[in-house]
């Protein structure tokens, strides 16, 4: 058991994006039935076949570790999540896809993770203006994911994924969008919407890994 | 012409006060939410607005601005608006956002939300019985009624702000009372931390390979559904599932630790950022300041008493008195009319601004500490009633730190009052709350070096 390697991979988001029914849906297979807060740091495993069906292939645990808290908070709470944010291989981008602020954040979050300093404007950034030059050098892979697709009216669709689309741009990260099953019981597990998404996400990760 | 004049000025200084609440709503409160529906941050707005137009109006009476009629009438309108707001609108629609996130009542939302207001107005008419507030001459639907009620519930916050705040403030001022942090116990607490995370992945690794090896060999978990899986589950259950049950209890106890283990460590990082504080400048200075804060609230609390137990209410105003003290006893001779309407101005405006401004600084807190995306709408709404009576109760005590040329208007628009219960109720909250305060403070002091000391 010990003899597998280990992967981690930080979940970041605001408050209430969903990011501990995500962690769950991929390690349970099942929807979280009653998400709360969570404070400091919830983790999960799961274990993931790397290139399944190969000669290469691999079985790896892939550690998720699910950060609470806002991006707000005091800088005694920021100090004391730095402490998670060691020797780590992926970053997960969770954002809410009916709340354009939690958008917004995820440049503030990843920064946090990175252990870089805001850019000395004094200015927040708030209009999408982000900076390519913070993220250039970046060698951890990011990704990210916009929650509660379903809650979005059908009209409104079009102008939310384009939004997105930029905003993953700009982070030179690759893109999900899901939706996240809470008010349904499903008696199968397997036939949650965004599952088919799980093989492609785990190993677009763990490849950008190889290339390190 | 000149109540039109007096109303226009009226109706500037109101949208001032309205754009003031929505700016004061949107940089500070919300500025970690997107906010959904427009109709809170108008009411928090208008709320604030209103409240603030009423002080600006005690303020016009001291200087004598405006036209005495008009002023009266601009009370009396305020005062309705207000209480409108307080009763009626504010409570219906924080039954409606409360009735809102309920899934189950969604389809019959107005009709569960005018049934919740109808109970808060039932608790609301019940709450005046037992205080003696009122002479029974009044009618039951008449102004003196709600603004007595609305009185006691804010002088009650007041109370209780003011207790928790004069024994808090020289409290977290004051160095003294600083636990020594060093930055050897942080390192010490995140590496527990961290260690209690190793330890919960390794548990989490050890279940994900057995619920593997367990769904490979086609045993598919099941959770025992139903009568006859009970049954069966007695009888015969699979190692594995015995296993897993064991192990994710040993993990639920080692979260929770965790969860500890974060909230200390941020806790400890939070005094070492106030030791580091208070070695600046400023930081000498509110130190300075807690000490001498912390004889003015031994005094607050020392007056309360002697008030309670000798039955006395003031009678003079400070200002006055002091105007009296000066003259008699140090033989200043000076024109009494003018520096006391001066005076009193000044002391009255100074009460005023603190009173908004940490009333303001508390609210902003209190909600950054509670709230969350899905709560923010219900508990903005519960501090804008709060603020509205805190600020209406304000009017009340107010009258008692003025001169009484000046008392008359607070006496004729609020009507009879008995403006000396709400003083008592006052002294006696705030008595309360102050000791209460001092209790828990020290409860709290003490329990906190206990936890580090653990191995």
């Amino acid at each position: 058991m010990a003899s597998l390697d280990r992967v981690k991979v930080l979940v970041l988001g605001d408050s209430g994006v969903g990011k501990s029914s995500l962690v769950h849906l991929l390690c349970q297979n099942q929807v979280l039935g009653n998400p709360s807060w969570t404070v400091g740091c919830s983790v999960d495993v799961r274990v993931h076949d790397y290139k399944e069906g190969t000669p290469e292939e691999k079985t790896y645990y892939i550690e998720l570790w699910d950060v609470g808290g806002s991006v707000g908070s005091a800088s005694s709470v920021k100090s004391t999540r730095a402490v998670f944010y060691n020797s780590v291989n992926g970053i997960i981008l969770v954002h809410d896809l009916t709340n354009k602020k939690s958008s917004q954040n995820l440049y503030r979050w990843s920064l946090e993770a990175l252990n870089r300093d805001l850019v000395p404007t004094g200015v927040l950034v708030t209009n999408g203006d982000y900076d390519r030059e913070q993220f250039a050098d970046n060698q951890i892979p990011l990704l990210v994911i916009g929650t509660k697709l379903d809650q979005i009216h059908e009209t409104k669709r079009h102008e939310v994924l384009t939004r997105t689309a930029f905003l993953a741009e700009d982070f030179n990260a690759e893109e999900i969008n899901l939706v996240i099953e809470k008010r349904y019981f499903l008696r199968e597990g397997n036939q949650i919407p965004g599952l088919p998404d799980r093989k492609r996400f785990g190993g677009g990760t763990l490849k950008s890994l190889h290339y390190d | 012409m000149s109540f039109l004049i007096d109303s226009s000025i009226m109706i500037t200084s109101q949208i001032l006060f309205f754009g003031f609440g929505w700016l004061f709503f949107m940089r500070q409160l919300f500025k970690d939410y997107e906010v959904r529906q427009y109709v809170v941050q108008v009411i928090f707005s208008v709320t604030f607005g209103f409240s603030c137009t009423m002080f600006e109006l005690i303020i016009f009476e001291i200087l004598g601005v405006l036209n005495s009629s008009s002023r009266y009438f601009h009370w009396k309108m305020n005062l309705c608006v207000i209480l409108l707001i307080l009763v009626f609108m504010v409570p219906f629609y924080i039954g409606y956002f409360v009735v809102s996130n309920i899934q189950l009542l969604h389809k019959q939302r107005l009709v569960f939300s005018c049934l919740l207001w109808l109970t808060f107005m039932y608790f609301f008419w019940k709450l005046g019985d037992p205080f003696p507030i009122l002479s029974p001459k009044h009618g039951i639907l008449s102004i003196e009624q709600l603004i007595s009620r609305v009185g006691v519930i804010g002088v009650t916050l007041m109370a209780l702000l003011s207790g928790f705040g004069a024994v808090n403030c020289p409290y977290t001022y004051m160095s003294y009372f600083l636990r020594n942090v060093t930055d050897t116990d942080i390192l010490a607490l995140e590496r527990r931390l961290l260690q209690t995370m190793d330890m919960i992945i390794s548990k989490k690794k050890r279940m994900a390979m057995a619920r593997r090896t367990m769904f490979q060999k086609g045993e598919v978990h099941n959770k025992p559904s139903g009568f006859w899986g009970m049954i069966k589950s007695v009888t015969t259950s699979a190692p594995g599932s015995e296993n897993l049950t064991l192990i994710q209890q040993e993990v639920d106890a080692l979260e929770e630790l965790s969860r500890q283990l974060f909230l200390e460590t941020a806790d400890l990082y939070a005094t070492k950022e106030r030791i580091e504080y208070s070695k600046t400048f400023k930081g000498k200075y509110f130190n300075f300041l807690g000490y001498f804060f912390s004889i003015y609230c031994v005094w607050k609390i020392f007056m309360a008493t002697i008030n309670i137990v000798f039955d006395r209410v003031g009678k003079t105003d400070p200002v006055t008195r002091g105007i009296e003290i000066t003259v008699n006893y140090l033989g200043i001779q000076f024109d009494v009319k003018f520096w006391s309407q001066h005076i009193s101005f000044i002391l009255v405006g100074i009460i005023i601004v603190t009173s908004i401004r940490g009333l303001l600084i508390t609210l902003t807190k209190f909600f950054y500490a509670i709230s969350s995306s899905k709560s923010s709408n219900v508990i903005v709404l519960l501090l804008a009633q709060i603020m509205g009576m805190y600020f209406v109760s304000s009017v009340l005590l107010i009258r008692m730190s003025m001169p009484l040329e000046y008392r008359t208007i607070i006496t004729e628009v609020l009507g009879e009052l008995q403006f000396n219960f709400y003083h008592r109720w006052f002294d006696v909250i705030f008595l309360v709350s102050a000791l209460s305060s001092i209790l828990f403070l020290y409860l709290a002091h003490k329990q906190a070096p206990e936890k580090h000391m653990a191995p």
